[in-house]
Order: C-alpha cells, then sequence, then structure tokens
C-alpha cells in the first residue's frame, strides 16, 4: 500500500519527469542514459524525501541529483572517451548554475520537450514501441502500467522498452527537432502515436483496468503540451479538437449494461459540454492558422459538427458530406468514403447515398467489413427496397465480428419483413 | 480525473479590487505552466457578490436576495477546474499558485458519471436535463 508521500512523490514525478529526462538527453545526447540519470534521482527521491519532506521546489532537487549522479557515473568510467570528457566538462562548468537559472530558461525547457517527443516517436522505431516510449519518457508511466494499458506482459513492454532505447543509440538518432524538410512527416508520425494511444483508451469497455480509460486523458495531456511546444502547426490543434470533442462523449457511449451506443442514438445531455467548448476553441484555433485543412482538422471539424447538434435533428450533414469529401481527397480511404455515404443518404436522401456505397461494391479492402452491406441495407430500407434491404441486413450479420453486432443486424432485417 | 479548485474571497475582493500587479504577473505565470503542461481545463475570476444574488428554495417557493454578502464567511472569488491523475497531483500544481498571507483554496474532485451508482440517475431525470440543455442552447 502506497503511504502519502509516496504517492506524492508519483505526483511530483509525473509533473517533472519528462522535463527533466529531457534536459538530461540535451546534456548526455541519449535518451537511455537519461532516463536511467532520472530514474537514478528518482531512486534518491524515494529514499531521502519521506524523511526530510518534499522540497519546495522538487523539479530543480531531481535535476541537481541527476546531474550530480551524471557526473560521477562519467568519471568512474575507466575508459573516458573524448566525448565523454567533452560532456564531462561541459557538466562541470554548468555546475555553478544555480537551480533557479535551470527554471527560467523557458525556452530551453520547451525545446527539449519537443526534442524529446520527436525522439520517441522516431519512424525508425515500429509503430509500438513508439507508443511505449512516448508513454514512458513522456507519460512517466511505470512499465507496468504501460503493460497493464495495452494488455500485455510486463516483461513483454520491458523487452519493447529495452529494444526501442537501444535502436535509438545504434541508429545514433540524433536528439533535435527535425529540419523543415521532415517536419511534416516527422510530426505526422507523433500524432499518429497520441491518436493510437487515445484509440486504445477509448475501445476499453467496462471491467477492464482503470488504466486503459485514463489512456484517453493521457492521451488528451500528451497532446495539449504539443499544441503548447507547436503552436502554428494545425494539425496539432486538430487532433487536440477532435479528442476533446470524442471525450466530450465519454459519458454517453456505453449503455447500463457497457454495450456501445451509437452517436446517433445517444443521449446528448450527457455530452461534457465544457470539453465540446474546449474542442471547438482548439479547432478555432487550427482554422486561424489558415491553411488548407488536414485530416486531423477535418476529422475534427466533422465531429464539431455533432457536437454542435442539440438533437440528431439539428445536424448539418450537408456539411459533413462535404467535410467527409475533403477527408476522402487527403486520406484516400474507402472506410471515409463509407462514411460520406451515410452523410450523403442522411443530407439528400437514401438514393444518392446509395450511389455514393454501390461505387465502393468492389472495393478490395472493404471486401469482409461488415459495415459495407450494413450501410447499404440501411439505406436500401430508407429508400423502400425492403427485400434487397432484408438480404443485405443478413449479410452484413453473417460478416459481423461480434454477437452483440450480429444480433442487431439480424434484428433490423427481421424488422424489415414486419415494415 | 478532473479537480475544481476554489479560491476564496477577501476584504479586496470583495470591493473589486484588482490585484497588485506583481501578483497578477504571477498568476499568469501559473496559468501558463498549467497550460503548458496540459493540466489547465477552466479558471475564471468572480465578480464581487455585489453583483451577485443567492436564491433560498424552501417548500416549493423561492425567495431571492441581491448581494453583497458579508454575513458568511464562505464566498467563493475564483475557481479552476484541472485535469490530473490523482488528488496528490492536484495538490502538487495548486502548491505552485502564488497565493500568500493566510490564504487558503480547497481542492474537490468532479465527480464523472461512472462515480454514480448505476440506479441514481432515473431516466425521467435525464430526460429533464437534456430538455433544460435545450433550452440553455436557445
Amino acid at each position: 500500500m502506497p503511504t502519502d508521500t509516496h504517492r506524492t512523490i508519483d505526483a511530483v514525478w509525473r509533473i517533472e519527469s519528462a522535463r527533466l529526462i529531457a534536459a538530461l538527453a540535451r546534456m548526455v545526447r541519449d535518451v537511455g542514459l537519461a532516463e536511467e540519470l532520472a530514474q537514478d534521482a528518482l531512486v534518491a527521491a524515494l529514499e531521502q524525501w519521506p524523511e526530510a519532506g518534499i522540497p519546495d521546489n522538487p523539479g530543480a532537487w531531481l535535476m541537481a541529483t541527476a546531474k550530480h549522479r551524471a557526473l560521477d557515473q562519467l568519471r568512474r568510467r575507466k575508459m573516458l572517451n573524448r566525448k565523454h570528457e567533452e560532456i564531462g566538462r561541459e557538466l562541470e562548468a554548468r555546475q555553478g548554475t544555480t537551480p533557479d537559472l535551470e527554471i527560467t530558461l523557458d525556452d530551453d525547457v520547451g525545446d527539449d520537450l519537443l526534442r524529446l517527443i520527436f525522439t520517441a516517436c522516431h519512424p525508425v522505431l515500429p509503430r509500438e514501441a513508439r507508443v511505449a516510449l512516448t508513454l514512458r519518457l513522456l507519460g512517466g508511466l511505470s512499465t507496468d502500467e504501460i503493460a497493464r494499458s495495452f494488455l500485455v506482459p510486463e516483461s513483454t513492454m520491458a523487452q519493447r522498452v529495452v529494444r526501442a532505447k537501444r535502436t535509438l543509440s545504434e541508429k545514433r538518432v540524433p536528439f533535435q527537432v527535425p529540419r523543415a524538410e521532415e517536419l511534416d512527416a516527422r510530426l505526422a508520425s507523433v500524432l499518429e502515436v497520441i491518436y493510437l494511444i487515445f484509440n486504445e483508451g477509448y475501445s476499453a469497455t467496462r471491467g477492464d483496468d482503470l488504466l486503459r480509460p485514463a489512456l484517453c486523458e493521457e492521451a488528451l495531456r500528451l497532446g495539449r503540451i504539443l499544441a503548447e511546444l507547436a503552436s502554428n502547426e494545425p494539425e496539432v490543434h486538430g487532433l487536440v479538437a477532435l479528442m476533446e470533442i470524442q471525450t466530450s462523449r465519454f459519458a454517453a457511449r456505453t449503455d447500463a449494461s457497457g454495450a456501445p451506443i451509437r452517436l446517433n442514438d445517444q443521449n446528448r445531455a450527457l455530452w461534457n459540454q465544457l470539453l465540446i467548448h474546449r474542442g471547438l476553441a482548439a479547432l478555432d484555433r487550427a482554422e486561424r492558422l489558415g491553411q488548407t485543412p488536414g485530416s486531423y482538422v477535418l476529422q475534427a471539424s466533422i465531429a464539431a459538427c455533432h457536437a454542435r447538434a442539440a438533437t440528431l435533428e439539428q445536424t448539418d450533414w450537408p456539411r459533413i458530406a462535404a467535410l467527409y469529401a475533403a477527408l476522402a481527397q487527403v486520406t484516400r480511404s474507402p472506410v471515409v468514403e463509407l462514411n460520406r455515404a451515410v452523410a450523403v443518404g442522411m443530407a439528400f436522401g437514401a438514393a444518392a447515398g446509395l450511389e455514393v456505397v454501390d461505387a465502393l461494391a468492389d472495393e478490395p479492402s472493404l471486401k469482409s467489413y461488415y459495415l459495407l452491406p450494413g450501410v447499404r441495407a440501411d439505406l436500401l430500407e430508407k429508400a423502400g427496397r425492403l427485400e434487397e434491404a432484408r438480404l443485405e441486413f443478413e449479410r452484413a450479420a453473417a460478416m459481423a465480428q461480434n454477437s452483440r453486432e450480429r444480433d442487431l443486424l439480424l434484428g433490423r432485417a427481421r424488422a424489415v419483413i414486419k415494415a | 480525473m478532473r479537480f475544481m479548485v476554489l479560491v476564496p474571497a477577501s476584504k479586496e475582493s470583495e470591493a473589486g479590487m484588482m490585484p497588485p500587479k506583481e501578483l497578477f504577473a504571477a498568476m499568469g505565470k501559473f496559468n501558463a505552466e498549467m497550460v503548458k503542461a496540459g493540466v489547465m481545463l477552466a479558471g475564471e475570476g468572480l465578480a464581487p457578490t455585489s453583483k451577485g444574488a443567492r436564491i433560498k428554495y424552501d417548500d416549493g417557493k423561492t425567495s431571492v436576495t441581491d448581494g453583497p454578502f458579508t454575513e458568511s464567511k464562505e464566498l467563493v472569488a475564483g475557481f479552476w477546474i484541472i485535469q490530473c491523475k490523482s488528488k496528490e497531483e492536484a495538490v502538487e500544481w495548486m502548491k505552485r499558485a502564488p497565493f500568500g498571507g493566510g490564504c487558503q483554496i480547497e481542492i474537490r474532485q468532479i465527480m464523472e458519471l461512472a462515480d454514480f451508482p448505476p440506479d441514481a440517475l432515473p431516466e425521467g431525470m435525464v430526460k429533464q436535463e437534456a430538455a433544460l440543455r435545450e433550452q440553455i442552447k436557445k
């Protein structure tokens, strides 16, 4: 049972660790080593703070302790190569600076954090490694917490983190913000990681470890941090907007038995208005930057249309249909096109929607996607083509991935005959 | 988890006095830190109670009293809503606020729907809330 002091130290660690690791990484130029040094400082805090009390400036205490250990370590090494000597001298020169000086160097802190984010999300690492490293270095989560969040054994996650750090070392990934030519691609990698974490949390079901839904909050926090560090990047604000608005629906998305409720059927009184307000504000920030909307801004815009509608009937479907059209251009995704079919159907009638769906009939990636016949069935029913609708619902049910969805679709098939 | 932080009123805040420049600047810096850390959700200052009102509910009747209110020691002058993983984290953040002179703030956890027992919200009440929100939006 963690003591009060331990819980407080955990809280301090959560607030300070990312900056600490970032600053150390700039100094020792190795993210793995930086994390070890930061962990050493945490161990020291766990040993000393219960008795001596939490220091007034815990961040400065951890930084001073970590740097001390860095110096110790470098001196004890038998073979100090030239690089380590240089760093050693640099650290010794900095020893003269007071803790206060560290805290006021705001720009440095921001830059270092940005470097750390880009490094943890480097494309040389497999996606799951980027996720693990981001949660470890920027989220301050323990390996055990990350493992439980993603439903893998702790040893698997530990290996993933170790291998990731080793890869960054071996590939000599520099600790820096990407050059302008690479920025778009590198930023896309960061946003992908954050949204992956968010979706993992959003997919959590009742009865799951509470760490899992907490991943949504974690992703939101990371997104908001990035929005301040990279405030002239519209896609960052777009992703934040998307996550704020999706999170606003958290309370409405499942029924009493834990079954998912689709957006159109949700009780909008349960949508969190503060988060919607924040999402719309973030979207506004993106739009003010005046660039052609990217995929996250477009997805956020669609979410915003729903968020602004007090009832389903007030939804601006024509606007949503247009946004899906723009999104389809950007992502070239058949699933997006399928969503567009739904929106077109709502906006301009079932026949128009069917035109869009029918164009997807031979799309290879949708061959076993149950929502293709599902959407088609719904539109056929609305168009009065009842026998075709019933068959399509049954076809969709056969392809459904779980019994709940299958039952739902079979129910729709039966309801068509009754009509 | 979300927390509401309540800031008490003072003679000065009730008199509508602006805080001294240095405190104002320090508060701005503190707020900026919370924004940069992704924990700040909302933060507002409240006008003095002279601009407010109280409503008392008794047996289906309401009685309204206009401010200022001087009798109660529990006047609120401002609030924050912050997102933290634990109460300890909320406390650690608020320790950094530039208050002084014996000022005492209160940190309260915001109840999420999941915190209510399953039978706490009867269906009728939920529909009523929905209707209310409809009204507010008009």
